[in-house]
């Protein structure tokens, strides 16, 4: 789990004020935080760790990488479950 | 695939090897850093490309490995909470404490859960406010980012029922560390690629210049880590020791300077100890003041926790590249990924797992004995070669 793994942005959108994309990695799209690297374009590619995107970087070193990571049985952190945002259960006593 | 070939490419890693014999006129042992290029060296064979007398050994770089076992028991006192949801990157769940882990803990009932990102214990804690929500933040620099913005999430949002237990870890310190030991072998260091991506490299610097070893800051492909010993090897043949980057592609000196604006925001440097090496003076990241009411440590009130490891495991020495996986005894039959006893088994980013996973079960003597045996075997050159030469 030290290294980050390559992935296209997809799509970018704002999720209470912070800049999150889709992220495309192989078949698998997964939300990715862009606020470290605010400057990322929708069709770029990024290093993504844990769910934070860290660096830009282009397309070869994208597939490059991506690949090397597959070898290495390095990508299982992206099957991890999807937590969905949901609402808080309502409270019969109200809020307090 | 298309972009694969020329990192593969065998002419250019025979070059690479061919320029490392040219100009190599002594044995050499370097280290790299990272658990990631540990993994790929063994299972891409990449030692055994090397000239005789050029070691790589395998350094600290594996989060979950180094996580203090003291730590790994506090975790499990709070997962065990009937009130609390214990978040935590997947690698940490199997790890063992000195009672079971946290698999054991979720098939007994505890709520433990995995998370992809830190921001995913953010909607944990929303939706449970009934619960007390407790994220495992382990990690180099690489993570930091990332766990910082948890930390300062929930503080901006008011996520009051979220907390973090922090066991985060730093690499130069840890180079410090291995390079003041009296024991310590290491002759240079390929630098961590990911974690400079981060962090740059400038903090490297002052290490190279006091203890006089070079440091190249490498990628993990087999043939970023070939020119990374290249690079390394060409220094040290010419007497220099300084930082240089070979994975230029991916990252520069500074870094990422936002994730670093934020990571000190949140978190302030301070003692750790390393699961396997001790406790390491500035090597480690805690939760600054202002995040208090989001600390796991401060909030449960967990005791201090004695742990002992097996006497008979030896990843401290392996972590700081004294010995291999095969020097240790327990190695492949009391020791096993299933069973691991020590903090270099317990992720498969950790040497004796990596040596396990691709059947480096002999040690190098035996190694070459079978390598006499086998056709077109011998190839190599052996020790005597080098004359008296020594190590440095």
């Amino acid at each position: 789990m030290c290294l980050a793994i390559p992935g296209k942005v997809v799509e970018t959108f704002d999720q209470r004020g912070l800049y999150m994309a889709k992220v495309q990695f192989g078949g698998i799209i997964r939300e990715a935080c862009l606020e470290y690297v605010p400057e990322t374009q929708v069709g770029e590619y990024v290093l993504v760790h844990v769910g934070f995107a860290i660096s830009r970087i282009d397309e070869a070193e994208a597939e490059r990488t991506y690949q090397a990571l597959r070898e290495l049985d390095q990508l299982s952190e992206l099957e991890s479950p999807v937590v969905e945002e949901i609402e808080p259960p309502p409270r019969p006593w109200g809020r307090g | 695939m298309k972009y694969l070939d020329e990192y593969r490419d065998g002419e250019v890693a025979s070059k690479i090897v061919s320029e490392m014999r040219r100009i190599q006129t002594r044995p050499w042992v370097l280290m790299e850093v990272c658990g990631g290029q540990t993994h790929s060296i063994v299972k891409n064979g990449i030692d055994h490309l090397l000239p005789e007398g050029v070691e790589l050994v395998h350094g600290p770089g594996c989060p979950v490995c180094v996580t203090p076992l003291e730590m790994i028991d506090k975790a499990h006192a709070i997962a065990r909470c009937q009130d609390v949801i214990f978040c935590s990157f997947g690698d940490m769940l199997r790890v063992p404490g000195s009672d079971g882990d946290l698999f054991t803990i979720k098939s007994l009932g505890g709520d433990v859960r995995i998370v992809y990102s830190p921001l995913d214990c953010l909607k944990i804690a929303k939706g449970n406010p009934d619960k007390r929500v407790v994220f495992f933040a382990i990690g180099f620099e690489t993570t930091a980012p990332a766990n910082a913005m948890l930390a300062w999430r929930a503080r901006e949002e008011g996520v009051n029922n979220l907390s973090l237990l922090v066991s985060h870890v730093l690499v130069p310190p840890a180079l410090a560390a291995i390079l003041s030991s009296p024991e310590n072998r290491v002759q240079g260091f390929l630098g961590p690629g990911h974690v400079c991506a981060v962090m740059g490299y400038s903090e490297y610097e002052p290490i190279s210049s006091r203890y006089k070893v070079p440091i190249v800051i490498t990628g993990f492909e087999p043939l970023d880590i070939l020119h990374g010993t290249l690079m390394t090897i060409q220094q040290l043949e010419e007497g220099r020791a300084c930082v240089e980057n070979q994975y230029s592609r991916v990252l520069n000196r500074t870094g990422n300077l936002p994730a670093q604006r934020l990571v000190s925001k949140v978190f302030e440097v301070g003692d750790r100890k390393w699961r396997g090496i001790g406790t390491i003076p500035m090597s480690g990241y805690h939760l600054c003041e202002e995040f208090a009411q989001h600390d796991a440590e401060r909030l449960f009130e967990v005791a201090e926790i004695a742990t002992l490891e097996p006497e008979i495991c030896i990843s401290g020495q392996i972590l700081r590249g004294i010995k291999k996986p095969h020097d240790c005894p327990a190695f492949g039959s009391l020791c096993t990924p299933q069973h691991p006893l020590g903090a270099t088994m317990v992720s498969a980013e950790g040497a004796c797992a990596a040596y396990y996973a691709y059947g480096r079960h002999l040690n190098p003597q035996s190694a070459d004995a079978l390598l006499q045996i086998a056709p077109g075997g011998g190839a190599r050159r052996t020790g005597k070669e080098w004359g008296d030469a020594g190590a440095a």
